[in-house]
């Protein structure tokens, strides 16, 4: 019997195995070094806050992988020899495989600071980071400040944390403005200002330059380039970014760059070596994606082409519409299509806010032709299914505005601004449309 | 704001202690004249139970409520093995006219329940002569704590939104010592308000003066326990809108719940009462109000004219129309989460818990045989009342009416619904009741999982399995494992509360009542990745 081996145990690898299970008899074995079992990654953040234990964030019973014959075992892989179809494990016992999955993932982006591996200075990217944080920041006695570098997701999640048991946070943000690299201005200043609304110490335009130490050798305070000052702090959280986790991967002859190169097929460069979700790099870029995504859903989706592949239907991985979701402190956002910070050549804008600053909803489309490119979408939530067939559909942007109430997707009796936003989409660009009611006809005809 | 809440916290628990503590005051006896008039009004044929009554508590010593029921019950019991022996004694001789005659002395019901009627007659003390300030005392220090408890959230929590922060962390919250102490207190209220009534008699002085203002009559345990049920119903209810003042599902939910319970639970049948008609809680629908088809209550409508004519087919209709319409068109929650007395207190009093639930597959398993079980067993017991009401028999299809009535009472009715149900809120969640006993909720979980509109639907491919909304199910659904798939949630358990939805942190769900059709929708690759491959998976 074939035996498919697949290096960690994240989205991907677990996605992978769960549809090969599905599709085949074969063999299948998951390795991972971080935890016994399949954990949400995402909701470490929730552990930490008290609103889950560790056991709720596993999908999976325990019982899952044995009723579904998935072996796990927890090892960490040193080397592939791929000439011999094996692995070495750090034990230097050698793993046998027919066919391989990398998912190992990615890890948190270390810029070379001084300081930078001090006892106080963590991610927050594995369950290790967490016990951590638990010795370092059980509560506001102990952390009397907390300093946060990087100015992404998950930079912003670790000050909520923080919030949560009510240590002081300064959140220093390279960028001008929070996010600003993927978000537009308009939206970048609304987090801004949530981030301060929930008394967060925001430093924007700002670099780390050391993280100082105490005589035992934990961190004791920072020094911000720019400025010189220096902040007591008894915890540095460095939030980057991430990327690849193929150290490992580098010795051996598949080709890597940033991450493990394959082709459209999920496939290295060696035969029967596939690499999936964050740790791989597409050698050409699909569409306006980017060549390395690190998004829960493309590893997901990654899992589920390779099982196809692998499972003798070999099928290219060709993912639909861009669209992805995240929570700022208490604002939720969401985005189907593109809607760059910077607005292209071709592109025109709408942006309605609602006045208390939460709510936003900013819509991209073609100058000249109107088609529909992409929404943002904060405090409002709005339906994947509506956008994913507008934009297949290449609705135009009126259209859109026409049928936003079929779009919406907050719970009942939520306020709808629907018409708000149309009236001043009308205004701004002298049209008359006029906001349709729901029609479940609508929401339920499949593109 | 936090000295405030701990304030607030010791303000509660002397309300608390008093109130706990009253029931060790004052003193019971009766005298002669009481005793005569008490015999009177119960009808007793015998001379025995009136002597021994009156050897044992016509008496100038000042008893406690222990001593008094213990007594008194000596002194029923007394009475009935003195009437037992003599039907023994005939039955040997074969003296059957004899016989026949001796049962007419002997006394039914609960001793507990004969006890607390006479208690009620024999208190005397610090309580009874002081109701409106044992009120405030109790019911007051009770609520003002609480609510200097409750209300620093608003600051404390931070701006709104869903902050369950440190409920893992803390021991009322996460199983911890705090916890198990609410739920001996709970168990204990329920033992002795089902089982020892006349040991909290005092608490029934203590809410006369508000029953004869409503209703005429004075307070029973019963009355007692309505009103506490309104209060803690309210207070909690402040936390709600507290907690989830951003969301406005959650708040009209809360308030209906409210209004439910105020006024069709409490209110109207105690004015109906005063009205010298029935009281009848007009939303407690067959078969969660399992007597409805009792003998008692069909003889007690039967006997009430129009009114009581009405209720009955009201009754009927609520069951057989109103529910399972009302379920098509809303799913359950229209009920469970809405309206319903148990549930009302599940979303106030037992929100703090509601992540208790066990979410595993084998607790599936157990729901699904034991709500069923319940079903069948509370149908079974209303066939077999009804053939014996209409036909004059005492049992059906080899069960006796009256056995099968007792035990659903005890281990449904008291055991199940109140001890258990209630009483293990802080360890095992707020809906053990709803969720693996209420017969009316297996009832309409199996309409809302074959013909309803309802359903909670994923938002595409937006879920990142994190896990918060299957924690605060408090039906134990596994909510992720349907997410995580891009599937829609149609589970006959799910009372629409709102909460899977409230806590998702990325807006993937969304409860709705829409077409029947594409309403479950098993898919195996989620929206967002290749549509041929979408087609390949979920076509075939």
């Amino acid at each position: 019997m074939e035996h498919i081996v697949i290096i960690g145990n994240g989205i991907s690898g677990v996605t992978a195995a769960r549809h090969i299970r599905k599709l085949s008899d074969k063999k299948i074995t998951i390795i991972s070094s971080e935890t016994e079992h399949f954990f949400s990654r995402t909701a470490l953040m929730y552990i930490y806050m008290g609103h889950m234990k560790f056991e709720n964030t596993k999908p999976y019973e325990d019982s899952f992988w044995k009723k579904n014959r998935i072996k796990l075992k927890k090892a960490l892989v040193k080397t592939i020899d791929s000439k011999n179809k094996q692995l070495v494990l750090d034990n230097d016992q050698l793993f046998a495989y027919d066919k391989l999955i990398i998912a190992t993932g990615s890890k948190p982006n270390k810029f070379g600071w001084p300081g930078q591996d001090l006892d106080g200075v963590m991610g927050m990217y594995h369950k290790q980071d967490l016990e951590n944080l638990e010795k370092y920041a059980p509560n506001n006695k102990v952390c009397k400040r907390a300093v946060i570098v990087g100015g992404g997701l998950i930079g912003i999640e670790f000050a909520e944390m923080m919030h949560s048991r009510n240590i002081p946070v300064t959140f220093l943000v390279r960028e001008s403005s929070f996010w600003n690299g993927v978000l537009p201005d308009q939206e970048s200043a609304l987090i801004n200002k949530e981030i301060l609304d929930n008394h967060i110490d925001l430093r924007l335009g700002v670099n780390l330059k050391e993280i100082k130490a105490d005589k035992n050798g934990r961190a004791k305070s920072i020094v911000i380039a720019e400025t010189g000052e220096e902040i007591a702090c008894d915890v540095v959280g460095l939030t980057a970014g991430v990327s690849p986790n193929i150290n490992f991967v580098k010795e051996s002859e598949i080709e890597t760059n940033r991450g493990v190169i394959v082709n459209r097929f999920l496939e290295t460069s060696v035969k029967d070596i596939y690499a999936i979700g964050d740790c791989a790099e597409q050698r050409e870029a699909i569409g306006q994606r980017r060549p390395i995504e690190a998004v829960w859903y493309t590893g997901r989706m990654m899992g589920e082409t390779v099982a196809q592949t692998i499972c003798g239907n070999r099928i290219e991985y060709k993912p639909g519409h861009w669209f992805n979701s995240a929570k700022f402190m208490d604002v939720e956002y969401q985005t189907y299509g593109w809607v760059w910070a910077k607005p292209r050549e071709n592109e025109a804008r709408f942006y309605w806010e609602h006045k208390d600053g939460k709510k936003a909803i900013h819509l991209n489309f073609d100058k000249e032709t109107h088609e529909f490119i992409g929404i943002n979408t904060f405090g409002i939530r709005l339906r994947h299914e509506f956008f994913d067939r507008v934009l297949t559909e290449k609705k135009s942007v009126e259209y859109v505005l026409e049928y936003l109430a079929d779009a919406n997707f907050d719970p009942e009796f939520y306020k709808q601004y629907e018409s708000e936003i149309v009236a001043q989409f009308n205004k701004e660009h002298g049209t008359a449309i006029k906001v349709q009611k729901k029609s479940w006809k609508r929401i339920f005809s499949k593109a | 704001m936090k000295v405030i809440k701990n304030i607030g916290l010791i303000i509660f628990l002397v309300g608390l202690s008093i109130f706990t503590g009253s029931i060790f005051l004052g003193s019971f006896n009766l005298t002669s004249d009481q005793l005569e008039a008490f015999i009177k009004e119960k009808n007793y044929k015998n001379e025995l139970i009136k002597d021994e009554l009156s050897k044992a508590i016509v008496t100038s010593e000042n008893l406690n409520i222990f001593e008094f029921s213990s007594r008194v019950r000596n002194a029923y019991k007394t009475s009935n093995a003195h009437y037992d022996a003599l039907i023994a004694k005939y039955d040997a001789e074969k003296n059957w006219d004899k016989k026949g005659e001796q049962y007419q002395y002997k006394i039914s019901g609960k001793l507990h329940s004969l006890s607390f009627d006479l208690a009620k007659k024999a208190g005397k003390g610090f309580v009874r002569e002081n109701q409106g300030l044992l009120w405030w005392l109790t019911f007051g220090l009770g609520i003002l704590g609480a609510l200097l408890f409750i209300f620093p959230n608003y600051k404390l929590l931070g701006n709104p939104g869903i902050k369950n922060n440190g409920i893992y962390l803390e021991s009322s919250t996460n199983r911890g010592l705090i916890a198990w102490l609410v739920l001996i207190y709970l168990v204990g209220f329920y033992l002795l308000l089902y089982f020892m009534p006349d040991y909290v008699v005092n608490w029934t002085y203590i809410v006369d003066p508000i029953s004869t203002f409503l209703s005429g009559g004075l307070a029973s345990q019963w009355f007692v326990y309505g009103f506490l049920y309104c209060v803690i119903m309210v207070v909690m209810g402040v936390r709600m809108y507290i907690k989830y003042r951003h969301n406005k599902y959650q708040v009209v939910r809360t308030t209906s719940v409210l209004f439910f319970q105020i006024v069709f639970a409490f209110l109207i049948p105690e004015i109906m009462t005063s009205l010298n008609m029935p009281g009848y809680d007009f939303k407690n629908a067959f078969p969660l109000d399992y007597d409805f088809f009792f003998e008692w209550n069909l003889d007690s409508l039967r006997s009430s004219g129009a009114i009581g004519l009405f209720i009955l087919v009201w009754g009927i209709v609520l069951t057989l129309v109103i529910v399972p319409v009302m379920v098509y068109f809303f799913g359950k929650r229209w009920y469970c989460s809405w309206v319903c007395g148990c549930g009302g207190l599940a979303e106030t009093l037992g929100d703090p818990y509601r992540q208790h639930s066990d979410k595993s597959l084998k607790a599936w398993k157990l729901e699904r045989w034991l709500i069923h079980s319940v079903l069948a067993f509370s149908l079974v017991m209303t066939i077999v009342t009804l053939y014996c009401y209409f036909t004059g028999a005492y049992s059906f299809l080899g069960i006796k009416s009256q056995f099968i009535k007792d035990t659903y009472s005890f281990l449904i009715g008291s055991w199940f619904a109140g001890v258990i149900g209630t009483g293990f809120y802080p360890i095992f969640g707020n809906r053990v009741w709803c969720r693996f006993g209420c017969p009316l909720a297996a009832y309409m979980g199996l309409v809302q999982r074959f013909k309803s509109r309802f359903r909670i639907t994923t938002n595409g491919g937006q879920c990142i399995s994190c896990g918060n909304c299957s924690t605060y199910c408090e039906q134990g659904i596994d909510v992720r494992s349907y997410a995580q798939k891009g599937e829609n949630i149609v589970r006959a358990s799910c009372v629409g509360c709102g909460i899977c939805s409230a806590v998702c942190p990325r807006g993937v769900l969304k409860l709705e009542n829409g077409p029947e059709k594409g309403r479950i929708n098993p898919t195996d690759v989620l929206l967002g990745n290749d549509v041929d491959l979408l087609k390949l998976m979920n076509e075939k």
